[in-house]
């Protein structure tokens, strides 16, 4: 039991190298799926372990900190690896039928995908449960590199230049992360994000402190896809496989996010982000402006996972928005739309996945019928669909009503006034899909059936977790608000 | 069982009705045995919740623990709620046998669909009657907007999806924009959400934001139809004419207008309000909209459309009665919540009637047409006086006490207001009926289509008899309500008279 916070990483580690040499991809499938839903297991226990004891600190290797690698636990990261491996979980669960048919690899090929896949998740995981700065680094590259292969089997040939595209803007954005952390270490000496925090207020007035702040800011930016630096993120969604997408999207810009969370709250204090940065001013527009014009965007889309993708750098700029706010209320918006949105966007693409499976393309002229023809399919998309738009009873209403309550309390107005109207133009894109499919008829010369079981039930799964976190919020919205409490220092 | 029980059940019931008609789709004769049984039985267990309410009992049960900042989701009966849970209850079995003859005698489809959408319509209705605080309102609300866009969008045509898109794109614009942010600027003034009566506002915010707050709960509760945000209602008369009875101008419309007077008599206060002054605005916003409605009315020729218009106006008599902040005036609103409903659904009804019978839409068609149909355009005339609000009929008390509210309110000019809106209502409700009994049948054009003609009119008879008899009833109740309006009076009169 005390060595759960090592086993979170390095099982999906070991377990990449096994899938590859495994040659089949059943038994690939097999054990990374086995694999996957252990690490879930132990984010589980290592989360009820954090929420009843508290911080929990592990030594890489019996290395003491601050020389060694520390794995440190709050229930901020706790919560974040929860939800990574919750998402890789179940989106692995329904990724065999998509993989066997829908990826453009040969078939002895097909265990490295499930090989990349691990790996990504070892780096995801790494990125959220280490304590020490270069570390954040290394398992980012872990996860990058092999989100660029993943992204790159896209069936669509066009996957490969998305995926190129990804690869140039994210190695910028790790190279500036680099750069950031190299100028931390040079005037700190320490790695380690706890020690880090303790002596960052000492030259917290120095020049070459401002730019390391400023080269973390733009280069986890790049990651998170903050609106003006999203333009990485449309294609490689659109054209990578459903699955991929679908795993992506619910944890990669997360944890990235994550990772601005730790920078702007426990390395440099709320205080020298917020009060002397004066970091809301530039996130507060940018996330405002990244909602409204992604959201416009997306309603233009003819291609459903591109619409969905520029819905989602709008959604991150929700995120954003409740932390520039950098209140508990605020805070707490942010973190639980964290959760929320990776519940509504794994469904959405996998849902999307079905479709793609049966007829092809996630096109919207191709979904004509699809409300007939694969009723549970569409259901689970206009579940999550509602969700997205945050119509009450679903978890993407509790997100907003935080988001709504915290610019209130804040004094401001037009903010809140603007995140509901935004959530109108969620309502047009989502229509759109939803009149296609259950008022156009079917074509008339092919015969569609319901996706496979396979990915009916992880898709339904997720569906479900939208409704059943709308109503039990001791979760999503508890632990978050727990979470803001230890991000800013103060009692929940 | 205590009432605690039956508050849920009313909640329950036609969610499992719905469930039930669900799993018998393919069979008509099970899933409207179905949809009848569940109408009944919410009937009965309604009804049996009337007499603990009435005695000042006010049953509360949560649905669910904490949601957000501690506010569950909770459901307490008040006599207001009661009294729209009643007429809900009542109407629905009427509207099921009425649909069960519309539906099958214009062989309809996707009609499996429809009595699950319907049902589920009706169970939001009751969650939205019984909420005990605004979330669990603006959930309940929300539900009812989604499950009756199916019933909106039901021939599918792109006449209807066009309606669909307004019809969805006001009722969650509205909502989510404006009624959202209202109810959260309360939580957050106030730090509770709860149906308080008195009211929760006074002392925690002043000045203009009272005015502005209230502006944000009236035109957010875009269900109530004032204008600008009135477009939607018309919008929904696509939908088959059950539903265009039922929800439109009973369950869905009401549920704007319960709404708002929950949130003036409930959130605001009476006396806050008329303390602070802030709802003059809102005097004068629902008095243009019961004319301008009235006039729009006029100039309709479809009937259908004409009725729409007819129930816009008709809600701004509600609106108007919570606006003018006196006991007679919310009274007024109350009463006329209950005796419009009980109206217009009997002019609905008449309208899908002769629709069915005689395949007519137009009022310059029905020339003639109520010596055929004399049962049909009987009640027609019992429906529009009651509207106008001439005795011995329902309408004729509310509109009585909304005029007495008007002058405790020193709001003379109102009473003006009423007694135009009155006459404007014998000018587009009257010409149907005379046009039915006292005009010739259309004389034959050129000779060629003659025969085809008086073919047509032989044809006419009166509608199917699932349609004629609710519609009979209704007209009665309207009578009924008449004579037994002291007792709707006697329940509602603790809401406005403390």
């Amino acid at each position: 039991m005390d060595h759960l916070p090592a086993l979170q990483v390095v099982l999906p580690l070991f377990c990449a190298p096994l899938c590859a040499v495994l040659g089949r991809a059943n038994l690939a499938w097999m054990l990374a799926l086995a694999a996957s839903w252990l690490t879930f297991l132990i984010s589980a226990l290592l989360l009820h372990e954090v929420l009843q004891q508290g911080v929990i600190s592990y030594a890489m290797g019996n290395w003491p900190a601050p020389l060694g690698i520390e794995y440190r636990i709050d229930s901020v990261n706790a919560y974040m690896l929860l939800i990574v491996s919750a998402i890789g979980a179940i989106v692995l669960t329904a990724a065999r039928p998509i993989v066997d048919t829908r990826i453009r690899l040969p078939e002895n090929k097909k265990p490295w995908f499930y090989a990349a896949y691990m790996l990504c998740l070892t780096g995801l995981l790494g990125m959220t449960i280490t304590g020490d700065a270069f570390n954040v680094f290394v398992f980012l590259e872990i996860s990058s590199l092999s989100s660029y292969v993943l992204i790159s089997t896209g069936r669509d040939r066009r996957a490969l230049t998305a995926a190129y595209q990804y690869l140039i803007m994210g190695t910028i954005g790790a190279t500036f992360i680099l750069i950031g952390i190299g100028l931390l270490y040079v005037m700190t000496g320490t790695l380690n994000m706890a020690d880090l925090a303790l002596r960052i207020p000492q030259v917290s007035n120095t020049r070459t402190l401002h730019v390391a702040f400023a080269f973390l800011t733009v280069g986890v930016g790049l990651k998170l896809a903050l609106f003006p630096l999203h333009l990485w993120l449309p294609n490689a969604y659109a054209y990578g496989p459903s699955v991929v997408t679908a795993f992506l999207s619910a944890t990669a810009t997360k944890v990235a996010i994550y990772i601005l969370l730790r920078m702007f709250f426990t390395l440099f204090g709320a205080e020298f982000s917020f009060k002397t940065m004066r970091l809301d001013l530039i996130l507060l527009p940018l996330a405002l402006i990244g909602i409204f014009s992604a959201s416009l965007v997306a309603i233009f889309q003819t291609n459903v996972k591109r619409m969905l993708a520029y819905s989602s750098v709008a959604q991150i700029g929700y995120i954003i928005l409740g932390i520039s706010l950098a209140s508990l209320t605020g805070l707490t918006a942010g973190i639980a739309h964290l959760f929320n949105h990776a519940l509504i966007k794994a469904t959405l693409f996998l849902a999307l996945g079905c479709v793609s499976f049966r007829v092809g393309a996630a096109k919207l002229e191709r979904m004509a019928g699809l409300g007939r023809t694969m009723p549970w399919t569409m259901a689970a998309f206009v579940i999550g669909g509602l969700s997205l738009i945050g119509v009450p009873l679903t978890s993407g209403f509790i997100s907003k009503w935080y988001l709504v309550v915290g610019a209130l309390e804040r004094g401001w107005w037009p903010v809140a006034m603007l995140v509901l109207l935004t959530s109108l133009l969620a309502v047009i894109y989502i229509w759109r899909v939803v009149e296609v499919a259950y008022f156009k008829p079917p074509p008339e010369n092919e015969v569609i059936r319901e996706a496979p079981l396979a990915l009916l039930i992880p898709t339904w799964a997720l569906a479900l977790a939208n409704l059943y976190f709308g109503l039990e919020t001791s979760l999503n919205a508890g632990v978050a608000r727990q979470a803001a409490a230890t991000l800013l220092g103060v009692t929940p | 069982m205590s009432p605690e029980i039956f508050t849920l059940l009313a909640l329950w019931i036609p969610l499992i009705g719905a469930l039930f008609i669900a799993l018998n789709g393919s069979s008509p004769n099970r899933r409207e045995l179905a949809t009848l049984l569940t109408s009944l039985l919410l009937l009965w267990n309604v009804l049996s919740l009337l007499p603990s309410v009435a005695e000042g009992a006010r049953p509360s049960v949560d649905l669910t623990p904490a949601l957000l900042f501690g506010i569950p989701l909770r459901l307490t009966v008040e006599p207001l709620g009661m009294a729209f849970a009643c007429v809900a209850a009542v109407l629905w079995p009427l509207n099921s046998l009425y649909s069960i003859g519309y539906m099958r005698g214009n062989k309809e489809q996707h009609q499996a669909r429809f009595y699950t959408c319907f049902a589920i319509a009706i169970a939001s209705t009751m969650g939205i009657a019984f909420a005990g605080n605004l979330v669990t309102l603006f959930i309940f609300y929300e539900v009812l907007t989604l499950s009756t866009y199916p019933l909106v969008t039901h021939k599918g045509d792109a006449q209807a999806m066009r309606a669909g898109r307004t019809y969805l794109g006001i009722l969650l614009g509205t909502s989510i924009g404006f009624l959202l942010l209202a109810i959260t600027w309360t939580w957050w003034a106030t730090g509770t959400v709860d149906f308080t009566p008195g009211g929760i506002l006074t002392g925690k915010i002043h000045g203009p934001e009272v005015a502005i707050l209230l502006a944000l709960f009236m035109f957010g509760i875009g269900k109530a139809a004032l204008m600008p945000f009135h477009r939607w209602l018309p919008a929904a008369m696509v939908a088959p004419t059950p539903v265009s009875a039922l929800l439109h101008a009973v369950a869905v419309v009401k549920a704007g207008v319960f709404s708002v007077m929950k949130v003036i008599v409930y959130i605001f206060g009476i006396d806050f309000l008329s303390a602070t002054g802030a709802s003059h605005w809102l005097i004068w916003v629902s008095a243009t909209t019961l004319l301008l409605a009235s006039a729009v009315a006029l100039t309709k020729d479809n009937l259908k459309a004409r009725l729409a218009y007819s129930t816009i106006s008709q809600l701004s008599y509600v609106v108007l009665g919570g606006a003018l902040a006196t006991s007679m005036g919310v009274l007024g609103g109350s009463l006329q919540i209950v005796m419009h409903a009980m109206g217009k659904i009997t002019l609905f009804f008449c309208a899908g009637a002769i629709y069915t019978a005689a395949h007519k839409t137009e009022i310059s068609q029905l020339d003639g047409l109520g010596r055929l149909m004399p049962f049909t355009f009987g009640a027609f005339l019992v429906g529009a006086l009651s509207i106008i609000g001439l005795p011995p009929l329902g309408g004729s008390w509310s509109k009585l006490y909304l005029m007495l509210g008007a002058a405790d309110a020193d709001q003379l000019l109102m009473i003006g207001v009423l007694i135009v809106s009155s006459l404007l209502n014998v000018g587009y409700l009257m010409p149907v009926v005379a046009r039915g009994f006292f005009l010739p049948t259309p004389a034959s054009g050129t000779a060629s289509d003659n025969s085809k003609k008086i073919g047509v009119l032989d044809n006419i008879q009166e509608a199917p008899v699932l349609c004629v008899v609710p519609l009979c009833l209704t007209a009665l109740g309207c009578l009924l309500l008449f004579f037994y309006a002291a007792d709707l009076y006697a329940l509602l009169a603790p809401i406005a008279i403390p």
